[in-house]
């Protein structure tokens, strides 16, 4: 059965390494939060100038200063620290942030992202996620293989305006993990009952199989 | 001591005139300076340029400026959240540069120190690098960003003393300090205004020297915009 939002997010939890700071997402990155080991240590950073993000506040305890980078109001961990939107983006584009985990609208198998405009339909703006994906250097995407019209969203080129070029490393959706390599996209995992003829139909994009490809273990 | 300090939020937007180039700090409604797009909706400057990662709500923030016309134009990384703004966007009434957002950061903070333009590597390869000079550093590309050019800079602060001194509160900081020294004149609001020796140097966050008016605001709603709560187990 193909995974929900929540699936994808705590198989994506698994790639979060001890010892890193991981910039998450607005959508299902932000849920990755939840499902991280307690037993290793990790350090999430908003792009809006916080570093060390806990959870929701409790009712009666929230404060319009200490919002996430989806104007949320959070709280905030021992050992957190506030600052500002350059030195923000001086931890994204020095590199100094391991991991971006964030939604697309389309992956291309060369890497390429596209998740800021839809010409003449919608135009939010790219926010920090340009300077995130031009930087990381490790980004995985979270998102549905296929979007509301059933068309995939793992493709041979981006037909949207580019977020930014070659830089998504892996890609976790309600179906599957794939890895981007030089030739497409290589099938690492199957979500649990779904074979990989069905992820082979949801994918545009070159799909490269190789021996037996396991379930997922969530 | 050089005092900063001006008695009101008039006294404070001195000068402000039709068609300027305005930066204002702020990430959504954190961090706003709300009580000088008050008085920029009640002096009706128009044909405004603004320089901002966000546009607003439709009722509150600079979506009080759109709902009467005074933009002209928006600088901004992020537009969602504000339907009045889409509409004048899809419309062409109102002409908007979108830019990421860690480049909007770093041209307020080049224009503050004096830097020209920098090399980043957001937006390579996109439409946003169209027509712009870019460079190869250690076998990346990389694009040219040009600094800020603005007449008046509003930031917001929560602790603020007669010598501009500024001290923020959470991410509510967000771009208010790489917006302090970057425009012709900056002008802070604070939520706190005191005497200068009484905020210890050791905790200034922004030195008063890139503010040229300071003033205490009079009122801030400080507005969330999405409140997110867990409950007690």
């Amino acid at each position: 059965m193909a995974l929900d939002k929540i699936g994808i997010a705590k198989r994506i939890a698994k790639e979060v390494q001890d010892g890193s700071y991981v910039n998450l997402g607005i959508g299902i990155p932000t849920l990755v939060a939840n499902y991280v080991r307690d037993d290793i240590s990790v350090e999430f950073q908003s792009e809006n100038g916080v570093l060390g993000m806990g959870p929701f506040p409790f009712e009666g305890e929230e404060d319009a200063d200490i919002i996430n980078a989806g104007k949320q109001t959070i709280t905030t961990l021992p050992g957190a620290s506030f600052f500002d939107s350059a030195l923000s983006f001086s931890m994204i584009r020095g590199q100094h942030v391991q991991l971006t985990i964030l939604g697309a609208m389309e992956v291309a198998e060369n890497g390429d992202i596209a998740n800021w405009k839809i010409p003449g339909k919608m135009v939010k703006g790219m926010g920090g996620a340009m300077d995130l994906v031009a930087s990381a250097e490790n980004i995985i995407v979270a998102m549905m293989h296929t979007n509301r019209a059933g068309a995939s969203k793992l493709l041979k080129r981006c037909s949207l305006p580019l977020t930014g070029v070659g830089c998504v490393k892996k890609i976790v959706t309600n179906l599957a993990v794939l890895e981007i390599t030089p030739d497409g996209f290589q099938l690492l995992e199957r979500a649990p009952g779904v074979s990989v003829t069905e992820i082979q139909e949801a994918t545009e994009g070159h799909l490269i199989v190789s021996g037996d490809i396991p379930e997922m273990d969530i | 001591m050089i005092r900063k300090k001006v008695a009101s939020v008039q006294d404070a937007l001195q000068g402000v005139a039709n068609n300027q180039t305005l930066m204002l700090g702020g990430f959504g409604l954190s961090g706003i300076p709300e009580n000088a797009i008050a008085e920029l909706v009640a002096m009706g400057v128009t044909g405004l340029t603004c320089i901002s990662n966000n546009a607003g709500v439709d009722d509150f923030g600079l979506g009080l400026l759109l709902q009467k016309k005074q933009i002209y134009k928006m600088v901004s990384s992020y537009v969602g959240e504000n339907d009045e703004f889409e509409r004048q966007m899809l419309s062409g009434e109102l002409d908007v540069e979108l830019i990421p957002q860690g480049t909007l950061a770093e041209r307020c903070r080049a224009a503050q120190a004096g830097f020209p333009a920098v090399y980043t590597p957001a937006g390579y390869g996109t439409e946003v690098a169209e027509g712009k000079e870019t460079r190869e550093f250690n076998g990346k590309m990389y694009v040219l960003e040009y600094a800020f050019k603005a007449d008046f800079s509003f930031v917001k602060a929560w602790k603020g003393d007669e010598a501009g001194n500024l001290i923020f509160k959470g991410t509510a900081r967000n771009f208010n300090p790489c917006m302090c020294g970057a425009a012709n004149i900056t002008v802070a609001e604070v939520e706190e205004l005191v005497p200068a020796g009484e905020l210890d140097p050791n905790q200034i966050h922004m030195p008063g020297i890139f503010v040229q008016r300071i003033f205490q605001g009079e009122k801030f709603e400080k507005r969330i915009e999405q409140r997110t709560v867990r409950q007690k187990s």
